[in-house]
């Protein structure tokens, strides 16, 4: 058998003596080609993040070159930033408020209550909620929650824009990765601890909240960090709900502009390419991307810990 | 000896199928806690699609989806340009996002060995792609496109780039899944008849995997037909007022008509957006019916 050196990767029809059988792998040119392009592919990804970070330094070297690092870290000023991480620290804190618990909740459900055949119909339901828009929640949280829920109903006095309506809805939104995740989790932990619990006497409560919810707990704080993640990073609702002014007053009645918002209206009106302001973009885009990549490495050295516990 | 199996059959029994016979005030307090945090999510959305429902009825007419935008006749606005956008644009992120992203799954599962570390490098930077926000990808691709020399121009290649960036992570998850639910003994198969690696993938692995491709594809375009984030920054504007006529075209995408319409005082504007988004959220629906309908029709169980 010679080693055939074609591209055309079939299987060599020569029928020669079995003992001249060379069991050496061949060199398949084809395939290699293939193997690499498609490697390449995958590198792309990586190729992905490293653009990001190279699309965003060029802008953000020129923007401190002509903005002191002082006044970007200040709390007043044409280029302060620390209004905009307090108003997505104050919209990610109400939005955890709502999602935390509401998640958890029907992701205990459908992980010790449920049985598998209504589970199969009611986390795709919840997984619906991730598939709303978010500006057809930020036009809702505008329209609806701000006017009817929390004027009319709840008799508040606040803004025509306000942290609490956008905290609120963006709330909602994370709802499904909280719960989806939590789910899995609790899921993962083996029927004999539960069975455990239960010979001992421990009712479905007990068993729910003081066993299973503490054995899948780096689990669950995983699905809390990557929705803390999404609603630090979600842009239309805060854009839309928040309000467009910088805001150091941490009253959620009060219009509050987020570092996605800030983003969104300075890409929005006229900026020339080049100028300060339009480089304050990428100032900002950079915090925005260096937060969220903090959070995100936190939930997957989270996740990493938990699937070795089992 | 018999009361103690009865007892463990039971409890084995409650806990596989999940009933409760617990009936103490608090487990039922606490059950109904868990019911309402279930059906919350559920709620809102219903408020959310009734209340937009009511107040864009009077606009569900058929200038909505064939005139171009108006601000003179704010009573017969349309989203022509927005609609036909959109469609230009899922195509092309389509274009983009499907055989990159299906590449760099199958080498992900078939052809890598998880031992080499630029290989878990490529999986801890898919799980952090996954979740950056979709506005920076859009920063992303004003780069890109300054780099072709195209800057801000708001064309359908700048907004493409930008949104198949923002979901290249989840076709690659999701084909890597479906990669991966195909069994081991058809590969087996394949390679003891004297296929080669690629010959498998591409003959037995890939097309047993094509309906969750599918799925996962439509699921993503779901994902990137809503989005407006990332649109606005690559310079999409809301008022293009013509059809797209090429990849080079200036368009405009629905979201971006929705959202630049909510800055308008004008009540007939408010009606027009909230008309507009019952069709973008028919839209979305028909993506995930179509996904679910493949998932259904054509995925084989081992």
């Amino acid at each position: 058998m010679s080693i055939s050196s074609s591209t055309s990767a079939g299987p060599s029809s020569g029928t020669g003596p079995p003992a001249a059988l060379d069991l050496r792998a061949k060199s398949r040119p084809g395939e290699t080609t293939i193997r690499y392009v498609l490697m390449i592919s995958a590198l792309l990804s990586v190729l992905v993040t490293i653009g990001i970070i190279l699309a965003l330094i060029e802008p953000v070297v020129e923007f401190f070159r002509e903005v002191p690092f002082g006044d970007f870290f200040a709390s007043e000023g044409q280029f302060a930033v620390l209004p905009l991480v307090a108003g997505t620290a104050m919209t990610t804190v109400i939005a955890l408020l709502v999602a935390v618990p509401l998640g958890l909740g029907a992701a205990m459900y459908l992980s010790e209550y449920a049985s598998p055949r209504t589970r199969k119909v009611l986390k795709p339901t919840v997984e619906l909620l991730a598939g709303v828009p978010s500006v057809v929640y930020g036009f809702f949280a505008l329209t609806f929650v701000t006017p009817t829920l929390l004027q009319d109903i709840l008799n508040l006095e606040v803004g025509f824009t306000n942290a609490l309506a956008a905290g609120l809805v963006l709330g909602v939104m994370i709802i499904p990765t909280v719960a989806s995740l939590s789910e899995d989790a609790l899921s993962a932990v083996p029927q004999a601890i539960r069975q455990g619990s239960l010979a001992m006497g421990a009712n479905r409560m007990q068993t729910t909240v003081r066993v299973v919810l503490p054995a899948a707990l780096s689990g669950v704080a995983a699905a809390i960090v990557l929705g803390m993640s999404r609603a630090v990073g979600e842009t239309m609702i805060v854009a839309l709900a928040a309000g467009a002014q910088k805001n150091l007053s941490f009253d959620p009645r009060d219009g509050m502009q987020t570092m996605t918002g800030f983003i969104a209206t300075t890409a929005g009106g006229e900026n020339a390419v080049g100028s300060t302001s339009y480089n304050t973009l990428f100032a900002v885009g950079m915090l925005l991307f260096l937060i969220t990549l903090v959070i995100n490495i936190v939930s997957i050295s989270i996740v990493r810990r938990f699937r070795q516990e089992y | 000896m018999s009361v103690a199996t009865d007892t463990a059959r039971a409890v084995t029994t409650t806990v596989a199928t999940g009933r409760s016979k617990d009936k103490s005030l608090g487990s039922l307090v606490f059950l109904g806690l868990l019911w309402f945090s279930l059906f919350f999510g559920v709620m809102v959305l219903i408020v959310l699609i009734v209340s937009t429902a009511i107040s864009g009825a009077p606009r569900f007419d058929l200038a909505l989806l064939t005139e171009h935008s108006s601000r003179v006749r704010p009573e017969s606005t349309g989203f022509r340009a927005g609609i036909l956008g959109t469609a230009w644009l899922m195509a092309f992120t389509a274009l983009f996002a499907v055989p990159l992203g299906v590449a760099a799954a199958l080498y992900l599962e078939e052809f890598s060995t998880q031992d080499r570390w630029w290989n878990r490098l490529i999986e801890v930077n898919l799980q952090n792609l996954a979740a950056v926000p979709s506005i920076v990808y859009g920063l992303l691709a004003v780069a890109v496109m300054a780099v072709l020399g195209f800057g801000r121009a708001g064309i359908v290649l700048g907004g493409a780039i930008a949104l198949a960036l923002l979901i290249l992570p989840v076709i690659i998850i999701t084909t890597r899944e479906a990669v991966r639910a195909v069994p081991q003994e058809i590969r087996q198969g394949s390679l003891a008849l004297g296929a080669t690696v690629w010959q498998t993938t591409w003959r037995q692995t890939l097309p047993s995997a094509i309906p969750g491709i599918a799925t996962g594809t439509i699921l993503g375009l779901s994902r990137a037909i809503g989005e407006a984030a990332p649109l606005i920054v690559v310079g999409l504007a809301g008022s293009v007022r013509f059809d797209p006529t090429g990849v080079l075209s200036q368009i405009t995408a629905l979201p971006m008509q929705i959202y630049s319409l909510t800055s308008q005082s004008q009540q007939e504007f408010q009606t027009a957006a909230s008309a507009a988004i019952i069709v973008l959220l028919v839209m979305i629906l028909g993506l995930n019916a179509l996904a679910i309908f493949i998932r259904n029709k054509f995925q084989r169980s081992w």
